[in-house]
């Protein structure tokens, strides 16, 4: 069997390499594509902990289902944001979009 | 220890699916590659699934996440024609970014490890249960009065938003005479 | 047959038996079943090539391949050679290798969707409790091949025969899964044997015959078949996404192709068709590999008819019969379903558990929602036809004002 810490782990490498992504990387696409692997971290510990705790309580694969949704939501709306940044200001790069900075 | 049997390889084996993916999605510079790399990491979780016996979850995880949302990334990529990334692929910050992150890892291992080092320490499931929900269960917990039948329904109402407003959003306007 | 499916379930203790290593005898039955259960679709996709262009030639007053072997048969095999003996070419520029994975994934997720269709009622690669969505996602892969591909041979034309490729099948996608709730359901179950057996005094293509041809429509689409082969629109894209394909690279997406073809009738007479169910499968389920082939065949040769005989459309029309007919058909579809099956259990008319199978007691329930299908057809053909009629008046009005003579048909002109 394999033990329950080994899924959070990798769990959590995934989540820091999500957010390695979120914070390095210039390219909006990019972005985006680092807060799903962040998301996915989420949902393997949600799964794992269902499974290993309270495999007949459907919580954690509900909980999983709707990080889906946010997941599926969230890439619609950021990217068509994107498509729109990019034909006001023809770039994707984030340091380039700083009307709104202070 | 952890004996070696067919679960076990296909852990490590989805590992190093799942983090080689992520790995390529952050440092490589064309953004086609980034989405494929996250194809395959997304299948590697996909798998996690099914060895967590969740095979619903991971029939909607290729369903959702590379049926529609690489495939979405991908469009964005090339619509944007920011398929090599010019100039940099990371930003100044990247190595105090590199440094936090390592941190935080190191924190979270730490969190995770700790509780069950050594064996037989408290909290630690030696066992797993043999009956596992299902999809019927979670459909039932999904629509039940006292399981998630308002945040499904808050749920519903979120995608349609966003379906509505990614179209508004990425109309072009210039267009709309045609 | 039986034998066949006994041979592997017996094989492992066999082995163990004879001192095996029982992981390994396990491993290797396994591996056994899975290699007959790919085999099967990469033999039949020969003998559908040959079928198939004998079935267009005699629709185009030819003969068609009658060369090699008797009657043509062997032609596919020479045609195959031919494809292995061509040079292969990978354009410069192009992304080495992505551009050779891409033919792979084609083959596989075809291939992989055989896992779950179910023969007999004893055969079945994996009787999976999500065997739908498992066609669903494997089929949703699909989108990734073709972008794949057509980004991948650095070519425009192939680039923009991707970009149409993949809205066709995203958009399909939408009605078919809807349409698949409605078996499922009816059945209450994802799982195919489920699916199948519940079909045992009633075939679902009766009880819901709208499903059947949504379901149907949309997996044409997916295949990208004529009349949805504006994919390869020879006049505008050249070939499409597979344009710089050659050798056995395009071999494997031209059999891919008519792969997928196949296992589109095969789900079709699986899901609508009564899969396996026949007179006598009760006494040898191995019979019901032969029924199954029969739905699956008249479904195929359906196929081709369709092909073969109805002009292609043009993209804004596909799109619009997808989002403006079919996707409100198959949502209100779902709905009617749903309550017709309320309404019949609280009418009592469900059969009893034993009951199940007879074909009188399904009777009543089946009346009930054929009758509802009926009308929801109805409803929604008369609206399609008065929206066709706007259309005419509208172009026809536009035509006098411009002083020429109407210009014929133009379905949905948005």
């Amino acid at each position: 069997m394999i033990p329950l810490w080994m899924y959070l782990l990798v769990a959590a490498l995934l989540f820091c390499i999500g957010i390695y992504g979120v914070l390095a990387r210039r390219n909006a696409v990019a972005i985006l594509m680092s807060v799903e692997l962040m998301l996915n971290a989420v949902n393997i510990n949600l799964v794992a902990f269902w499974r290993y705790l309270a495999p007949q309580d459907m919580s954690g694969q509900a909980f999983a289902a709707f990080v889906f949704v946010i997941a599926a939501a969230e890439a619609a709306v950021g990217l068509a944001i994107l498509l729109f940044v990019y034909r006001t200001k023809r770039s994707v790069i984030v340091e380039d979009v700083n009307l709104l900075r202070w | 220890m952890i004996e070696l049997n067919a679960q076990t390889i296909a852990f490590a084996i989805l590992s190093v699916l799942v983090l080689g993916g992520g790995l390529g999605v952050v440092t490589t510079r064309n953004l086609v590659h980034g989405a494929l790399w996250l194809v395959l990491s997304l299948l590697g979780v996909a798998g996690y699934f099914v060895l967590l016996s969740a095979p619903f979850l991971a029939a909607v995880q290729v369903l959702v996440y590379i049926g529609a949302i690489a495939i979405l990334i991908v469009f964005a990529v090339m619509l944007t024609r920011s398929m090599t990334s010019l100039g940099e692929v990371r930003n100044r910050q990247w190595w105090l970014s590199a440094i936090t992150v390592i941190l935080l890892f190191l924190l979270l291992a730490v969190g995770i490890i700790l509780p069950v080092w050594g064996r037989g320490a408290p909290g630690e499931v030696t066992s797993l249960s043999a009956t596992v929900g299902g999809a019927v269960e979670l459909g039932e917990a999904l629509v039940a009065g006292d399981g998630f039948v308002l945040p499904f329904e808050v749920a519903s109402i979120l995608l349609t938003a966003a379906m509505i407003g990614a179209i508004v959003v990425a109309r072009d306007e210039e267009d709309e005479g045609a | 047959m039986t034998s066949c499916v006994d041979f592997i379930n017996t094989l492992s203790p066999c082995l163990v038996r004879a001192g095996w290593n029982a992981d390994l005898a396990n491993l290797l039955s396994l591996l056994l079943g899975v290699v007959i259960v790919a085999t099967v679709p990469l033999l039949t996709v020969i003998l559908l090539i040959w079928i198939e262009r004998k079935f267009a030639a005699r629709i185009q007053d030819r003969i068609g391949p009658n060369r090699v072997g008797p009657y043509g048969l062997l032609q596919s095999l020479a045609d195959a050679l031919k494809m292995l003996t061509k040079e292969d070419i990978t354009p410069s520029g192009a992304d080495r290798i992505l551009f050779n994975l891409a033919p792979i994934i084609t083959f596989a997720t075809v291939v992989l969707i055989w896992a779950i269709v179910p023969f007999t009622p004893l055969h079945i690669g994996a009787d999976l409790s999500i065997g739908i969505l498992y066609f669903v996602a494997v089929g949703s892969i699909g989108a990734v091949k073709v972008m794949i591909g057509g980004w991948s041979s650095n070519n425009k034309y192939a680039l923009l025969g991707a970009f149409r490729t993949i809205a066709l099948i995203v958009s399909y996608e939408v009605p078919m899964i809807l349409a698949l709730l409605v078996p499922v359901l009816m059945a209450g179950s994802m799982g195919m044997q489920d699916l199948t057996r519940a079909q045992g005094g009633m075939w679902f293509i009766v009880m819901s015959p709208l499903a059947a041809i949504i379901f149907f429509v949309a997996n044409l689409a997916e295949t990208g078949r004529s009349p949805f082969d504006l994919l390869e629109a020879e006049s505008e894209l050249i070939a499409g996404y597979n344009i710089e394909y050659s050798g056995f690279k395009f071999g494997m997406f031209m059999a891919g192709e008519f792969m997928h073809v196949f296992t589109v009738a095969v789900l079709t007479a699986v899901l609508f068709l009564g899969g396996w169910w026949g007179p006598f499968v009760d006494q040898v389920p191995a019979l019901g590999f032969i029924w199954l082939g029969l739905k699956t065949a008249v479904v195929y040769l359906f196929m081709l008819l369709i092909r073969n005989t109805v002009p292609r459309f043009r993209i804004d029309q596909v799109m619009n019969i997808n989002w403006k007919f079919m996707v409100p058909l198959s949502i209100v579809l779902i709905l009617l379903q749903s309550f017709l099956l309320r309404l019949i259990d609280a009418l009592g008319l469900r059969p009893a558990p034993e009951l199940a199978n007879d074909l009188l007691a399904n009777l009543p329930q089946t009346l009930v929602l054929l009758a509802g299908n009926l009308v929801l057809g109805a409803i929604f053909m008369h609206l399609l036809q008065r929206h066709g009629r706007t259309l005419r008046e509208a172009d026809e009005a536009l035509a006098v004002v411009k002083g020429e003579a109407a210009p014929a048909g133009g379905m949905a002109e948005a």
